[in-house]
């Protein structure tokens, strides 16, 4: 046994490379621990300062690492500024996530460690997934991502939405991730490769593309795929998931799942499955025009905010997969640059719901943000411009973004999808404007529901005032409502920061 | 002299950002004098413009954002100077009614930050030199007008300003495309760039322009309204509060048409003169629609309303004319339009105020009896309005007509019509409220002092421009040249072709 050891010799591993996954995954065993602690203090306060700090120094370790491109773990995982970017953008999403979950019902269901520790591990799998240039580490990463979110979805373990939200998640990811197994098993059965490139080289010189095994795999891939990103028509579950959700993990979920489902694609399609373009892209094309006409579509007249983000969201990446069927250079810019646009308004958005969930007792519903205007200026002026950016006003980042993606389907020849990109912008107008109108047009005070405690969702106690009894918002999550809305605006005058990151990301793929 | 013309631009917005930070009492006179400032300015540059010269004048030109080859160019040439100028005098009349009224307009530092947001916006899309610029500042000019509606307007002013805001921006939207797609095409493969004077000298082919064109044809039709394009603007005039009614139908509609003269004429004279018909059409069909709506409808704002759907249809025909007198004529007429649009609708306000709120015709009369300023002035308005002789408008027309007269003869004769009608449409307006028997509560008062500090000097400039038009027509008329000149490169080359196929029938 021993002399059977000796002879397999492991794989050269660059520890520096991979540093960023592994200050996630050692983050998130210390908060686990640190969430046993007796204190409360320390549960409460100490752990999601340790999240934060693990998040932090994943960034940090980005940052060092950012001229990196070497492959790592004997060809598993290619760290490059496409995997450095996403990390970064994973990681603010998660620290982000951490602050408007620090003082809410779910860390506390979940006993405060276990939530920040679920979510760093999600993080590493995220980042993992974004690096894989292996069918098998792909599908680690994709469970690594999944399973920990399927948990944080029920985390509000008295709440039957959250619960419910959970279990649908549960089932129909795993009918995604089954599927998107078998897709590669039948990749690797046209091919007999499950590197990248090796599958790429194998595709030219076993002439499989257009072949019926191949053909197969590749749609069960990209149906695996599209579930992930909750792409239409695979999008079934996601407002009822988004909307039961605590809304610290729709947030989450909504931006940092989606930026690693769509580092996956650029990554397996722009290097493994480019040989075979011609199979893939009119199938990615009709998702694109389903998921842009569904998601702005069904978000039209829904009452509750969270519902409405999951539907925009659907919008949202069928706007970015324009920038990524193109199969340039220049798309896969427009579509990096618009997961970083799209991270900053949607997480603005998604921490002034936070705030004002807490602060009415109405859950998401667009009523707590009647009158926020007059009341709030602030969260008010940040809600507005996440909406116009979503919407694609000019002097927000959503205007620049949707600039690039149709910039660069115009130079793929597609301007139709551009100009398909900007019917959607005119249909979502009609669902991102009521929410700004209520906020500025009505200056009544929203309605507490009637002898409700906002908190505990019990009824209050005889003679309780429910203005003494709100909770306050807490100035995290002001703060990064704040600090996000004005990114919005910056990055709407001043994008040329965010473009020189975006630039150098396309070159480990295939383009 | 040297003019910094970002000073111009951002100084609106900067005094609203002051009027918002500084205490709610001063709010609305921070905002005054800022407008004044930019007026200041705007009648600087005038007079500083070396029209012997001609050409753009003090240019600032630097890059905006690299990767996408967005510069930030403005600009002052013939074509826009007049605007400008308009421009700060209309913004600088809504500035002083909304501080004379100070319980009209609640949270007024929000309000002045809006206004100024929505000036520079509109001089921003005035002095844009370059393409994705001018889009930008297109589609931002709008935002501020649906907040100002959103929050001052009237009643039922929900659902009026969300069909204004989806409607005006299907076409902006479509315009970016557009815009977009010149920028890329025009490079053919190479860094894309947006500066229009860079654009005009790499053409695209003939179906590009004409899809292009299209598209940045329906975003200015919309905008002006013109028909069939007009559907947001009944229930979006009626809910917009009386100062910022005044400058949208002064100013946002002359963006519009000014965009025809910068935008799309030069950039796509092939598809200019292949549309040329059609346009001309559209602008025919709102002229007729326009004036037959004006004096059918019995509310007063509809009545300018549709007056300027009319109005807008004079200057299409002129710039679609393609010849020297029709753009200058249509130039000239922008001008005359907003320098009496917004007035109007200033008095809009006071003959409702008279009428005991109501704003239709058959509850008004009676007005002239004991407010004789306030008939006159009326008066002087409503004549340039209609067009008569003496008047800038008639000047502006005559030339319009004249350029059409040259170009399309048919059409011509069917237009002349409109100036007939726009004559009943404006005398109806006038006699409803100021003659005839009074309404039931009709209540005739003279205009005050802060009416007048309005009013007065308002229709002072018109009848300044009545007597010497030629102070905005001279500077005007060498860009005009230069803005169709390529279209008319197209048609000669077009009737060559034509002469040479005949001839080798022959």
């Amino acid at each position: 046994m021993t002399a059977v050891l000796a002879t397999v010799k492991g794989p050269y591993i660059d520890w520096s490379a991979i540093s960023p996954i592994l200050a996630l995954l050692g983050g998130s065993v210390v908060v686990l621990l640190a969430g046993l602690l007796r204190s409360r203090a320390a549960r409460e306060q100490l752990v999601p300062f340790l999240a934060l700090a693990a998040f932090g120094t994943a960034i940090g370790l980005a940052i060092w690492q950012w001229d990196a491109d070497t492959l790592v773990v004997a060809g598993a995982m290619r760290i490059d500024s496409l995997t450095l970017l996403s990390t970064l953008l994973v990681c603010a999403t998660g620290v982000v996530a951490t602050l408007i979950a620090w003082r809410g019902q779910a860390a506390k269901d979940l006993a405060h460690g276990e939530f920040f520790a679920l979510m760093l591990v999600s993080s590493a799998g995220m980042v993992v997934l974004v690096a894989a240039t292996n069918l098998v580490t792909t599908f680690t990463g994709l469970e690594l991502l999944s399973l920990p979110l399927y948990i944080l979805c029920a985390s509000m373990m008295r709440s039957e939405r959250s619960l419910e939200s959970g279990l649908k998640y549960l089932i129909i990811g795993s009918v995604g991730s089954a599927t998107l197994l078998y897709g590669f098993a039948l990749i690797y059965g046209a091919t007999g490769q499950t590197g990248y490139r090796a599958i790429a080289r194998a595709i030219v010189t076993h002439h499989v593309a257009g072949d019926v095994l191949f053909l197969t795999a590749v749609a069960m891939t990209v149906v695996g795929l599209a579930f992930k990103a909750s792409l239409a028509p695979f999008h079934q579950w996601t407002p009822d998931v988004y909307e039961g959700a605590p809304t610290s993990v729709t947030a989450f979920m909504s931006v940092a799942t989606k930026t690693a489902a769509f580092g996956a694609i650029l990554r397996l399609f722009d290097t493994a499955l480019l040989p075979a373009v011609d199979d893939w892209r009119p199938v990615w094309i009709a998702i694109a025009i389903l998921s842009i006409l569904i998601g702005n579509v069904g978000a039209l007249g829904q009452s509750s905010m969270k519902r409405m983000l999951a539907f925009s969201s659907i919008a949202q990446a069928g706007y970015i997969l324009v920038g990524f069927v193109v199969v340039t250079s220049l798309g896969v810019q427009a579509v990096l640059f618009y997961l970083a646009v799209y991270l900053v308004s949607n997480l603005a958005a998604f921490a002034v719901i936070a705030a004002r969930e807490r602060e009415t007792g109405m859950g998401d519903d667009i009523g707590a943000l009647r009158g926020l205007g007059a009341r709030r200026p602030l969260l008010a002026v940040s809600m507005t411009l996440a909406m116009l950016s979503l919407a694609g006003i000019p002097a927000t980042a959503g205007f620049i973004g949707k600039f690039r993606l149709i910039e660069s389907a115009a130079d793929g020849g597609y301007t139709w999808l551009g100009i398909l990109i900007v019917i959607g912008s005119m249909i979502s107008l009609a669902y991102y404007l009521p929410v700004v109108a209520a906020m500025w047009r009505d200056e009544a005070e929203p309605a507490l529901a009637p002898d409700v405690d906002a908190r505990t969702g019990l009824p209050a106690l005889a003679g309780g005032s429910p203005e003494a009894d709100r909770p306050s918002a807490g100035w995290e999550v002001q703060l990064v409502a704040i600090v996000l809305g004005a990114a919005v605006l910056f990055f709407g005058i001043f994008p040329q920061p965010l473009f020189d990151l975006v630039q150098s990301a396309a070159r480990g793929l295939g383009l | 002299m040297t003019i910094h013309l970002s000073i111009v631009l951002w100084l609106p917005l900067v005094a609203g950002l002051l009027a918002l930070l500084l205490p709610r009492a001063i709010a609305r006179w921070v905002s005054l004098l800022g407008a004044l400032c930019v007026l200041a300015y705007a009648i600087v540059l005038v007079a500083d413009y070396d029209s012997a010269r001609g050409g753009l004048q003090y240019v600032t030109d630097v890059v905006w954002i690299r990767s996408l080859g967005i510069h930030y160019k403005l600009g002052v040439g013939g074509l826009n100077l007049f605007l400008l100028l308009t421009t700060a005098i209309t913004f600088t009349a809504a500035a002083l009614w909304s501080a004379l009224r100070e319980q009209d307009i609640p949270r007024p530092g929000l309000y002045a930050l809006l206004m100024g947001l929505a000036e520079s916006g509109v001089l921003g899309a005035f002095m844009a030199q370059d393409l994705a610029l001018f889009v930008v500042f297109f589609d931002l000019m709008l935002v501020p007008f649906y907040f100002l509606t959103l929050i001052w307007g009237g009643p039922d002013r929900g659902p009026a300003v969300l069909k204004l805001f989806i409607y005006t921006l299907v076409g902006s939207l479509l315009m970016l495309v557009g815009a977009i797609a010149t920028g890329v095409l025009a490079a053919k493969g190479g860094t894309p760039t947006f500066v229009l004077s860079d654009l005009v000298r790499h053409p695209l082919t003939r179906g590009s322009q004409e899809w292009i064109f299209l598209v940045f044809a329906l975003a200015f039709l919309i905008k002006m309204p013109a028909f069939p394009f007009h559907g947001w603007m009944p229930d979006g005039y009626q809910q917009m509060p009386i100062p910022v009614l005044a400058v949208f139908t002064a100013i946002l509609s002359k963006v519009a048409a000014y965009g025809f003269l910068q935008v799309a004429i030069p950039l796509f004279p092939k598809a200019a003169v292949h549309f040329q018909e059609l346009v001309m059409l559209v602008a025919l069909a709102s002229i007729l629609y326009g004036s037959a709506m004006a004096f059918t409808t019995t509310k007063a704002r509809l009545i300018l309303g549709y007056s300027s759907v009319a109005q807008l249809g004079f200057i299409v025909l002129g710039i679609f004319a393609l010849n020297q007198r029709g753009a200058d004529g249509a130039l000239l007429q922008s001008m005359n339009h907003a320098l009496v649009a917004g007035p109007m609708i200033f008095i809009v306000a006071l003959l409702a105020a008279r009428a005991g709120g109501s704003e239709d015709v058959r509850d008004m009369g009676g007005g002239a009896f004991r407010a004789p300023v306030l008939a006159a002035v009326f008066l002087v308005l409503t004549y340039a309005l209609l067009a008569m002789p003496g008047s800038a408008n008639f000047i502006g027309e005559f030339f319009i007509l004249l350029g059409v007269f040259q170009s399309k003869l048919a059409i011509s004769v069917v237009a002349f019509a409109g100036v007939a009608m726009a004559a009943v449409y404006a005398l109806r307006l006038y006699i409803r409220s100021m003659h005839n028997r009074a309404g039931p509560d009709v209540e005739s008062r003279e205009m005050s002092l802060r009416d007048g500090l309005v009013l007065v000097p308002m229709m002072l400039v018109v009848l300044a421009l009545a007597l010497y038009p030629q102070l905005a027509l001279k500077r005007g008329d060498r860009a005009v040249t230069r803005a169709i000149a390529g279209a008319k490169l197209v048609q000669v080359n077009n009737a060559l072709a034509a002469e040479r196929t005949q001839e080798a029938a022959r």
